[in-house]
């Protein structure tokens, strides 16, 4: 060997992290916590949404400035294109539908940015239903931009998408899975991954997970959930996981009124999971049962429906069913389960374990052991929730038949958006504490049809808005089963206030959207309550601020209507 | 009749009558509204969002339903949607993929032995008829308002509540803000009413001519380090401004440091607020009946 040769083979070792990939994503980073990039839905596969960065800290804070806004427009003209500014890239078009069906903020007008936005290598990674950008980092200048003309489908938001490598994966609400190369933008290939004709719609991030683009749908008429795994170079289908019963023999048949029930019975996979690379389990949630507002034709004896309204552990390489944990059994409120699992390493009763946490739609929160499944905690965190009679010796809620859907009405808290929601929560090592915006709304609920074979999906149920507690962030210890603080967000009582999203930082921080159109930066301080030290009115912000470094800068990154906005210490 | 987007909340307290119609993100994921393809657009020149079939001709549907009653509803129901032994068919996947019986007149003519269903001689017009009904019925009535009978309450008890535990005499009287009421709204709304005090982004369905109910507006006091008060009515509060129209329409904001300036907010309808988590039902729907008979 030359002593030239021995120097080339020497160069990628030498070069930092950043120039090796080029602009590729080291899967390996995937399952390290969040620090210098954001390479996948939740900083990484815990969904602790803790970033380990500490350059911006409660002592400077103060200083916090914006480093860039870049504003975006959807459709075919979505690129740049200011008059006085730089020229706009020409967008790039895929899609199935010769005319896309109009769609304001899909194919024209402000998009909704509503999901996580990846940064690797100094470029971000951007998306709303039917669109996706790169962007630089430094300065928010649009490298590509890329627009599908839907067929349509319910265009409610996109969640983010996820990185292998040079390519990039993206869900359309008319159910494909898109793959673009990171580096051009232009389309590799695109999957259909549900059947539109059955209403199906598709908003989430895929997760990558080693070789598998991991891929979730949602659908709110009668149809059975699943989560599927395709292969990141090819997007052919390794595995289909169905969240319900599908033929005869399928485990938690039982649990249902007949195989046709069962295979209309819900229990969509609409939100990322967790990854748990030692054991490797994917880790997500599940949605309401279908019809969802009444059990009588798909539970009539009191049927738990399963796997509805749960906590799921998947193999990643199998697809196959490791354990699962029923928050809602035979749920009659449309009580999704499919927030994050949080995984989270400490001391449960003065043992170490190994836990995923939940904190649901429902009000309560759950603490299990995420190597099998074991039930170790359940508590409520809204104390306005009023639709549950009690626990169960396995953890899981009882129904109130009371406070049901009823034809006089019932008063209900939580309202149909519930306790929390899509939101991320976060957890915070530091403190032990595990933080999750708080919704304490109040609904009329009223039956609509005496006769249960009338109603599906989501109909049979009127919901009449009659009064709100308001929103507030609750810091939840999970190893006292309390809540140590509760952070009421001034003005929220109409509700939404807050609900996008939170992140925090081993600076000592929690970032988070008051609902009055404030970034804010909270200092946290333990169980005490904590104390605004920053903020800066954006306008209405769309999702949970982000953390990473571009150049050896701190940067927070969020979104409202319709732009990015980017802070770091001037 | 939902926004994508945002909302702007005036006022410490706004209680939504139509919560369900506007949440960003409510039942499942998405925003509630018609699932029914004939009713999903939004108003407007929004598109459905899913494949709406061409309304066919109301004599083949009619012959379809005919047809259907004859043959098939025994075990599906008359109405499609289920019966003793056959499923739903309205959402049947392969009755959702279908288009114009492509795909249902192979399984009647066949029959699924195994799962207990007889073959049918019909032909495949009659049984493009009975697809055409089929796919006419409605699939969810997501979002519709119930029209049932909401009046269980015992009216009496209702009259002792109102008078009594209750303390709605503290601010209400039937012979002043709340007289005729029965005669103004109907039962659900007056039900709604009760519960949330009256103020709403938008207000519930009503007897025509009804004007909203009038509900004070909540209001602020400032008082600055100097001493000087300011009052008026809440426009906005956060954490870090507080603002207010006075008596005059003068806007007026102020921003906040920790407790600085002082800032008290009067809700007139905190009763109701306070309330929401100590109601009984079964005193909303006493107090229910009786107003209704306040004609």
């Amino acid at each position: 060997m030359t002593r030239t040769a021995k120097l080339l083979l020497l160069i990628p070792f030498c070069l930092p992290r950043g120039s090796l990939a080029g602009q590729a994503l080291d899967p390996g980073w995937l399952t390290k916590p969040a620090t210098d990039s954001w390479p996948t839905y939740a900083g990484d596969h815990s969904q602790r949404r803790y970033s380990t960065l500490m350059q911006i800290d409660t002592t400077n804070v103060r200083h916090l400035s914006l480093a860039w806004v870049s504003r975006l427009t959807a459709g075919a003209g979505g690129g740049e294109g200011g008059f006085f500014g730089p020229p706009a890239p020409s967008t790039m078009t895929g899609g199935v539908a010769e005319n896309p069906v109009n769609i304001p903020g899909s194919t024209s007008g402000s998009p909704r940015l509503s999901g996580s936005i990846l940064q690797v290598n100094g470029i971000l990674y951007i998306s709303s239903p039917d669109n996706a950008w790169a962007m630089d980092a430094l300065d928010g200048h649009i490298l590509w931009h890329y627009w599908w003309k839907s067929r349509g489908g319910t265009h409610v938001g996109n969640r983010g998408m996820a990185m292998y490598g040079d390519w990039l994966y993206v869900e359309t609400p008319d159910d494909f899975l898109v793959s673009l190369d990171a580096k051009t933008g232009k389309e590799r290939w695109h999957r259909e991954i549900a059947d539109f004709s059955q209403q199906y719609f598709s908003t989430t991030a895929p997760v990558v997970v080693g070789d598998h683009v991991l891929v979730g749908t949602g659908d709110d008429l009668d149809a059975p959930g699943f989560l599927q795994s395709f292969d990141p170079k090819t997007g052919d289908l390794q595995w289909k996981f169905y969240t319900v019963p599908m033929k005869k023999g399928d485990s938690g048949l039982e649990t249902w009124a007949s195989l046709d029930a069962a295979q209309h019975g819900g229990a969509q996979v609409w939100m990322p999971g967790s990854y748990d690379p030692e054991t490797h389990l994917y880790i997500f949630g599940t949605g309401n049962p279908t019809p969802a507002y009444t059990a009588r034709v798909r539970a009539p004896g009191g049927d738990t429906n399963l796997y509805t309204c749960s906590v799921v552990a998947v193999n990643v390489d199998t697809g196959k069913l490791a354990w699962y944990f029923q928050t809602s059994p035979n749920d009659t409120h449309d009580w999704d389960s499919t927030q994050p699992a949080v995984l989270v390493d400490g001391m449960f009763e003065g043992k170490p374990r190994k836990m995923a946490m939940q904190a649901s739609r429902n009000g309560y929160f759950y603490v299990l052991d995420r190597t099998n499944g074991e039930h170790l905690l359940t508590m409520k965190f809204s104390d306005a929730s009023n639709w549950a009679a009690g626990i169960n010796a396995k953890g899981q809620l009882v129904r109130n038949p009371e406070k049901d859907n009823t034809i006089a009405g019932s008063l209900v808290s939580p309202d149909n958006g519930g306790a929390t929601n899509w939101y991320p929560p976060s957890y915070d090592p530091p403190t032990g504490l595990f933080y999750v915006v708080l919704r304490e709304l109040y609904s009329m609920y009223y039956l609509t049809s005496k006769d249960p074979r009338m109603i599906m999906g989501l109909g049979g149920s009127e919901q009449v808005g009659v009064g709100s507690l308001g929103t507030s962030i609750a810091a939840i210890d999970y190893q006292t089963g309390t809540v140590a603080w509760r952070y009421r967000f001034e003005g929220s009582a109409g509700g939404f206030g807050g609900a996008t999203g939170l992140v925090t930082t081993a600076g000592g921080l929690l970032f988070a959207n008051d609902g009055s159109g404030n970034l804010v930066a909270f200092g946290l301080r333990g169980t005490q309550r904590p104390v605004p030290l920053w903020h800066a009115h954006i306008g209405s912000i769309e999702n949970a601020a982000e953390t990473y470094t571009v150049g050896g800068r701190q940067y927070v990154l969020v979104t409202a209507e319709g732009a990015l906005y980017a802070f770091y210490l001037q | 009749m939902h926004s994508r987007r945002r909302f702007q909340f005036l006022g410490i307290v706004i209680i939504e009558f139509a919560a369900t119609m506007c949440a960003p993100q409510s039942p499942a994921q998405a925003p509630p509204r018609a699932a029914q393809p004939a009713e999903a657009s939004r108003g407007g020149n929004r598109a459905p969002d899913y494949p709406v079939r061409r309304p066919a001709p109301p004599e083949q549907v009619a012959h379809g339903q005919q047809l259907f009653k004859s043959n098939c509803s025994f075990c599906h129901g008359s109405d499609g949607r289920g019966g003793e032994s056959g499923p739903n068919l309205v959402r049947a996947q392969l009755v959702l993929a279908d288009q114009h019986g492509e795909l249902i007149t192979p399984i009647v003519q066949n029959g699924i032995p195994a799962q207990g269903m007889p073959k049918f001689s019909l032909s495949g017009v009659d049984i493009a008829a009975i697809a055409v009904w089929l796919h006419s019925q409605p699939l969810s009535d997501r979002g519709a308002p119930s029209t049932l009978d909401i009046l269980v309450g015992n009216a009496k008890e209702g009259e002792a509540y109102f008078n009594g535990a209750g303390h709605c005499t503290q601010c209400h009287s039937v012979t002043g803000d709340l007289a005729g009421i029965g005669a103004r709204y109907e039962p659900k709304t007056i039900q709604n009413l009760i519960v949330s005090g009256g103020r709403g982004r938008s207000f519930g369905r009503r007897s025509a001519g009804s004007a909203p109910p009038k509900v004070p507006p909540t209001t602020v006091m400032v008082t600055l380090p100097s001493g000087q008060t300011i009052t008026g009515d809440l426009d906005h509060i956060s954490a870090f401004v507080v603002a207010l129209r006075e008596p005059d329409g003068t806007y007026r904001s102020f921003a906040r440091h920790d407790s600085i300036p002082k800032v008290v907010v009067t809700n007139p309808l905190q009763w109701h607020l306070d309330m929401l988590p100590k109601w009984r039902d079964s005193d909303i729907h006493s107090l229910t009946a009786y107003l209704v008979t306040l004609k």
